[in-house]
C-alpha cells in the first residue's frame, strides 16, 4: 500500500480544514484529528502510522501542538521500508528539534541507515543528520560523514558535505578531520557537489585558521580556474539561468574567494583576473547576471585593495543606483554601506543619489537609504544633508517619521558646528515631529539651552514663535513651556536681539496665554502639564502684572485628579500668596547644567556609585526626571544604591525647584510625595496647624527624625519610604515655617555663603548621648574643614573606653585626631573632645556627609550607637 | 547557515508550507509568520522584494496566488535568493505541472521533500531540476 498517494483520509482532513469558516471550527476540525491520531498511536496501530504522521505535519503547518507524533517519527525511522523511512525523517525535521531528549534516541537509527546499502536510504539519513544533528550527535557520528564525502555517488556526498557543516559548526574541533576530504570535493566536476564543496570550506575557514591556510595555500589557482571555466562555459541546459551558467556555483565561488582574500595581498593578487572578468563580462540585464555582480563587488572590496578594481566596483554601484528596478538599488545601498569603510569619497559622490532613496516610496528601500546617509554625514556636508532631511520629514510618512527624527536627532547632535545650529535644527525638528522625539534628546536640548547664555532671548524668542505655529508636538510645548518660564523676562523685553531675528513683540499677557493653553490641551500629558505649573509658578514672579492671573490658573489644578498636580497647585499658591518675601530666591533661573555629566549619564556610563566617587551630580532639566540640586542629590547619592531613579513623572519638580535654594529638608517632601501619596494628601490638609516640631533648634528643621534613634534613620526611612508620620511634620515646616523664626539659622547658612562662621550643629544624638560638631575652615583653603566634635554623656553613668570613629564617602578625605579622653563623665558634668578634618574634593559641588559609629562601656557592658551625618551646613 | 526558514503563503495568509532551518517553538513560529506576512502582503508590485523583519531578511516573491517567503541572514546574496525562489517554483512546475496551492496542500509531504533536496541546513545543495525530482520520481515509479 502507498503511504503517500492513497492517503484518502489525509486528504479529507485537509478538505475539511479548508471548508471551514472560522478559525473555531478550524480548531475543532484539528482537535478531533488530534484525537483520533493520539488514539491510533496509543493502540500502536502500524498500518496507518506513516499517514497518521503525515497529517500530524499538517496540523503542525498550522501551528498547532504536535508533540505526541515524536515518537512516532523515531518508529517509522526504525522500520525497514524506504518509504516508512522517508516519511519518518521529514517528521524528524519539522516535528523535532536539537534540544529535544528524544532526539537521543535516534542516533542508533541514523549510524545504521548511514551504513545502509541503499544510497537513497543513506541520504535521507544524511539529510536529517544534517538538519538537525546536536553536538553529541556530531561527535559519534563524524567518522561516517566523513567516509560518505568519499562516496561513490556526487548526490551522496554533496549532502555528506553539508552534513560536514552542521558537524563542524556544533563542534569546531573535529573541523581538521575534514579538511582534506573538503578540500578535494573542490576538484568535482558535478556541480551539486563542488557547490556544497564550496560551501563546506568556507564554514571551515570560519572555525579554522589551519584550514583557512590550507587552502590558501592549495586551492585559489584551482578556484580561479573553475570561475573561469564557469564563466566562460557554453551553454548548458540543465543549469542555465537566463543565458548564465548556474549563476548558485558563480556566487557561491565568489564567497570563498572573497574569505580566502581577506587580508592576504598574493591571494587577492591571484584573483584579481578573473574578478575583473567577472565583473566586465557578466551580463546585467537580468537577475542572475546582477546577482553574480553584487557578489564580485562584496568580493572586490573584502580582498586586499587594488584600486583598478575598486573602481569597478564602485562604478557597478553606481550603476545599480540608478537602475529602475527597485531590487536592484536595494541591494546597491545596501553594498555602499559596506563600501562606506573602504572609500568614502568615493560613496560621497552619490550622494545626492542616495538622498533621493530616503524619499522612495518604498519602506525597504528608504530604510536602508537613511542608514546610508547616516553613515554619510560629516562636518563638511551636515548643513546640507540635515536641511533635505528635515524638508523631507514635513512630507514623510507618519510610520517613517519616527527613525527618521531619531536619525535626524543623532546627527545634529553628533556633528553640530554650532550651538545656534543646533538649536535652530532642533527647533524645527521639534515643530515637525515633535511627537516622535525621544526623552534623553529634548533634555539634551534642554541641557544646551542652558548652556547658550547669549541665545537665551533667541531661542525662547524662537520657541514662541514655533508655539504660534506647531502646538501639536508634546516635546516642543515642553522645551517652549521650560524656556517661557526660565526666560520669560528675555521674551518679553526682547533682550539680546540678534542680527538675524525679525524682531516680535510679546507682551507679558501672550507668553502666559500659551502656557495656559497648554497647560489646558486635553493631549499634554502629567509631564508636559507638571512643567508648566512649575513655569507658571517661575512666570508669577517675573511678571508682577499676571501675578494674579497665574494664581488663579494654578488655582485652577487645585482640584485636579493627579495627586502630583493637585500638591504642586496648592503649595504653589501657597507659596504665591504667604510667601511673597522668598519667592524671588526660590524661581531663580536654573542653575548652567553640566553638559558633560548629562551626556555620561544618557551614555548610561555613570552609575549610581560612580557618581557618589566622581563628584558632580547628575543635573537634568526642570521637572523632568532628576534632582537638580546639588546638596539633595549628594544627600541622597550617600546612600545611592538603595534609591530608585524617579521616573520622568515631573514628580520631581519640587525637589529641583525648592532644591534650588532650599535646605535639604525639601528632598523629604519630594521623597514623600513620590512614595507615600495619601499621606502627602493628610499633610496637606493639615496645613495650616503649627507645626509641631518647630519650636525647637536647626537640627529639628534639618532632621525630623531626631527623635528616632540616630539620624541615619533619616535616610533609611526616606528611601524606604516608611514612616510618613515622621516626614510630615517636615513637610509642614517645609510649607508654613517659611519666613518664621526657626528657620532663620538655616537661611543665613544657605544665603550667607562667604560667611566663614558656621553655626554648630547636633550631628548625633540618643537616648544616652549627644554629640555636637563645631566648624571651622583653614584660611586659604576652602575644601579642607576643621571639626571639633564634642561628646555629652546624657546617661547617669560613665562610660569608659569611649571610642568614635568615622567613615566618608570617596570624595572626601577624613583625618581623626585622638580624643581629648576615653572615659565620659556622667550626665553631662563635662565633655570629650576631638578634631576632625576633613577635605571635600568636590568643594562647592557636595555637601560633607558621615557615617559615625562609636563604642564605650557602660556597666562593665559593651554599647555601640551607629548613625550618619547629613545635616552638615551647605558649603562645607 | 544563510537560509533561515522557506514560507509558502496564500493570498490570504494562509501557511501552505513552512521549513524552519533553526529552531523557533510554536508561538514564535506563529507569530513570526504573522508578522511577516503582514507585512509582505501589503506591498505593492513596484516596491522591492525585500522587507527587513527583526534579525531577518525576508525575500519574497509572488506567483499567482502563492506568495514564496524565504527569510535569510545578513550575509546572503538577496539577488541570488530570489533566483533560488525562482528555481523552487520552476522545480515544482515540472512536477506538478503549473503548480498551485492545492498541489502544494494536497502533497504537502512531496513539496517538503523536494524543498529537502534543494535545500539542507539552510544552504543550497542542488540546482538542477533533474537531480532534484530524480528521486522523487524514482519513488512514485516504485509505489
Amino acid at each position: 500500500m502507498n503511504p503517500f498517494s492513497s492517503a484518502t483520509r489525509m486528504r479529507d482532513m485537509i478538505r475539511a480544514i479548508r471548508g471551514c469558516k472560522t478559525a473555531a471550527e478550524e480548531r475543532a476540525v484539528v482537535r478531533k484529528e488530534c484525537a483520533s491520531i493520539r488514539a491510533a498511536i496509543s493502540e500502536n496501530d502500524q498500518d496507518y502510522r506513516h499517514r497518521n504522521l503525515a497529517k500530524l505535519m499538517f496540523i503542525h503547518m498550522l501551528g498547532y501542538p504536535t508533540h505526541f507524533g515524536q515518537m512516532e517519527c523515531l518508529k517509522l525511522i526504525a522500520s525497514p521500508g524506504f518509504p516508512e523511512k522517508r516519511i519518518g525523517y521529514l517528521g524528524l525535521m519539522l516535528l523535532l528539534d536539537e534540544r529535544q531528549e528524544v532526539l537521543m534516541l535516534v542516533t542508533n537509527s541514523i549510524k545504521q541507515d548511514l551504513n545502509h546499502t541503499n544510497q537513497y536510504i543513506v541520504g535521507l539519513a544524511l539529510c536529517a543528520l544534517g538538519n538537525i544533528c546536536s553536538a553529541e550527535m556530531a561527535r559519534d557520528l563524524a567518522p561516517e560523514v566523513e567516509r560518505l564525502l568519499q562516496f561513490r555517488d556526487p548526490n551522496i556526498r554533496k549532502k555528506a558535505a553539508l552534513c560536514s557543516i552542521r558537524i563542524i559548526k556544533k563542534v569546531p574541533d573535529l573541523a581538521e578531520n575534514f579538511i582534506n576530504p573538503a578540500a578535494a570535493l573542490l576538484k568535482e566536476k558535478h556541480h551539486g557537489v563542488l557547490l556544497t564543496g564550496l560551501q563546506l570550506c568556507t564554514d571551515m575557514c570560519k572555525v579554522s585558521t589551519e584550514a583557512l591556510e590550507y587552502l590558501k595555500k592549495k586551492c585559489i589557482d584551482g578556484l580561479v580556474k573553475v570561475l573561469k571555466d564557469l564563466a566562460n562555459s557554453p551553454y548548458a541546459s540543465e543549469y542555465d539561468v537566463s543565458g548564465i551558467t548556474d549563476p548558485f556555483l558563480h556566487i557561491r565561488l565568489l564567497k570563498l574567494l572573497r574569505v580566502l582574500g581577506q587580508g592576504d595581498a598574493d591571494a587577492s593578487d591571484a584573483m584579481n583576473d578573473i574578478l575583473a572578468q567577472v565583473a566586465t563580462k557578466t551580463e546585467s540585464n537580468k537577475n542572475a547576471g546582477n546577482a553574480i555582480l553584487y557578489e564580485c563587488v562584496a568580493t572586490i572590496m573584502s580582498i586586499e585593495d587594488n584600486s583598478g578594481l575598486r573602481v569597478l566596483a564602485i562604478n557597478i554601484l553606481g550603476r545599480f543606483l540608478s537602475s529602475c528596478d527597485n531590487n536592484i538599488r536595494y541591494v546597491a545601498l545596501n553594498m555602499l554601506m559596506k563600501a562606506i569603510a573602504l572609500d568614502c569619497q568615493a560613496v560621497q559622490r552619490h550622494r545626492v543619489t542616495i538622498l533621493e532613496c530616503v524619499k522612495d516610496s518604498d519602506a525597504s528601500i528608504r530604510k536602508r537609504a537613511l542608514e546610508l546617509v547616516y553613515l554619510l554625514v560629516n562636518e563638511n556636508n551636515v548643513k546640507s544633508l540635515t536641511k533635505e532631511l528635515i524638508d523631507y520629514l514635513e512630507i514623510s510618512e507618519q510610520e517613517f517619521k519616527e527613525d527618521l527624527t531619531a536619525k535626524i536627532c543623532s546627527i545634529v547632535e553628533k556633528f553640530s558646528p554650532e550651538k545656534i545650529w543646533y538649536i535652530d535644527q532642533m527647533l524645527k525638528v521639534l515643530s515637525e515631529a515633535g511627537n516622535y522625539v525621544k526623552d534623553d534628546v529634548w533634555h539634551a536640548l534642554i541641557v544646551v539651552i542652558t548652556n547658550a547664555s547669549n541665545l537665551h532671548g533667541y531661542t525662547v524668542r524662537s520657541l514662541f514663535k514655533a508655539m504660534q505655529k506647531a502646538d501639536e508636538q508634546e516635546t516642543l510645548v515642553r522645551v517652549a513651556v521650560w524656556c517661557i518660564g526660565e526666560y520669560g523676562d528675555l521674551l518679553v523685553n526682547n533682550a539680546g536681539v540678534l542680527d538675524v531675528e525679525d524682531p516680535i513683540t510679546v507682551t507679558e499677557a501672550d507668553a502666559v496665554n500659551v502656557v495656559e493653553t497648554a497647560i489646558g490641551r486635553h493631549s499634554s500629558d502629567l509631564t508636559t502639564r507638571a512643567i508648566c505649573l512649575i513655569a507658571l509658578l517661575k512666570l508669577s514672579s517675573r511678571f508682577s502684572s499676571c501675578s494674579k492671573r497665574i494664581n488663579d490658573i494654578i488655582l485652577h489644578h487645585k482640584g485636579s485628579f493627579v495627586l502630583e498636580l493637585q500638591q504642586r497647585a496648592i503649595e504653589f499658591n501657597s507659596i504665591i500668596q504667604k510667601h511673597q518675601k522668598i519667592r524671588p530666591a526660590l524661581v531663580e533661573r536654573m542653575p548652567v547644567l553640566d553638559e558633560a555629566t548629562f551626556s555620561g549619564r544618557r551614555a548610561g556610563s555613570v552609575s549610581a556609585a560612580a557618581s557618589t566617587s566622581q563628584g558632580a551630580p547628575p543635573k537634568i532639566p526642570n521637572g523632568v526626571a532628576k534632582p537638580v540640586s546639588p546638596p539633595l542629590v549628594d544627600l541622597l547619592d550617600l546612600s545611592s544604591d538603595d534609591i530608585p531613579a524617579p521616573g520622568s513623572s515631573g514628580g520631581d519638580f519640587l525637589q529641583d525647584l525648592l532644591g534650588v535654594d532650599l535646605s535639604p529638608a525639601s528632598s523629604q517632601g519630594t521623597n514623600q510625595s513620590q512614595k507615600s501619596g495619601t499621606d502627602v494628601l493628610l499633610d496637606l490638609l493639615s496645613i495650616g496647624t503649627p507645626p509641631a516640631q518647630s519650636s525647637s533648634s536647626t537640627f529639628d528643621i534639618l532632621s525630623p527624625s531626631q527623635g528616632n534613634k540616630s539620624s541615619a534613620n533619616v535616610l533609611d526611612t526616606l528611601v524606604a519610604s516608611a514612616s510618613p508620620s515622621v516626614q510630615s511634620s517636615s513637610m509642614m515646616d517645609l510649607l508654613n515655617g517659611f519666613g518664621t523664626s526657626t528657620l532663620v539659622p538655616v537661611a543665613e547658612t544657605d544665603n550667607g555663603p562667604t560667611a566663614l562662621t558656621y553655626p554648630a550643629t547636633v550631628a548625633f544624638e540618643s537616648n544616652s548621648l549627644k554629640v555636637t560638631f563645631n566648624f571651622s575652615k583653614e584660611p586659604g583653603n576652602t575644601q579642607t574643614t576643621l571639626i571639633k566634635a564634642q561628646f555629652m554623656n546624657k546617661s547617669p553613668n560613665i562610660y569608659s573606653n569611649f571610642v568614635f570613629q568615622a567613615a566618608v564617602p570617596k570624595f572626601l578625605q577624613l583625618h581623626l585626631d585622638p580624643a581629648s579622653s576615653n572615659t565620659l563623665p556622667a550626665s553631662g558634668n563635662g565633655s570629650v573632645t576631638q578634631n576632625l578634618r576633613v577635605s571635600n574634593s568636590q568643594h562647592g559641588k557636595k555637601s560633607l556627609v558621615m557615617r559615625v559609629r562609636i563604642s564605650y562601656k557602660v556597666n562593665d557592658k559593651d554599647v555601640l550607637e551607629e548613625g550618619q551625618i547629613n545635616n552638615f551646613p551647605r558649603g562645607l | 547557515m544563510g537560509i533561515r526558514f522557506v514560507l509558502m503563503v496564500n493570498k490570504q495568509g494562509q501557511t501552505r508550507l513552512a521549513q524552519y532551518y533553526e529552531y523557533l517553538n510554536l508561538e514564535e513560529r506563529r507569530a513570526l509568520e504573522g508578522e511577516i506576512v503582514r507585512k509582505c502582503l501589503a506591498r505593492t508590485e513596484q516596491q522591492c522584494s525585500f522587507v527587513e523583519h527583526r534579525n531577518y531578511k525576508v525575500v519574497y516573491r509572488r506567483y499567482a496566488s502563492l506568495f514564496f517567503l524565504v527569510g535569510v541572514d545578513n550575509e546572503e546574496n538577496e539577488l541570488a535568493i530570489l533566483e533560488f525562489i525562482h528555481l523552487l517554483v520552476e522545480t515544482m512546475d515540472r512536477h506538478f505541472g503549473n503548480v498551485c496551492e492545492l498541489d502544494i496542500m494536497f502533497h504537502l509531504e512531496k513539496a517538503h521533500f523536494m524543498l529537502e533536496e534543494m535545500v539542507m541546513n539552510g544552504c543550497v545543495v542542488e540546482t538542477s531540476k533533474t537531480n532534484i525530482l530524480s528521486p522523487i520520481q524514482l519513488m512514485e515509479k516504485a509505489s
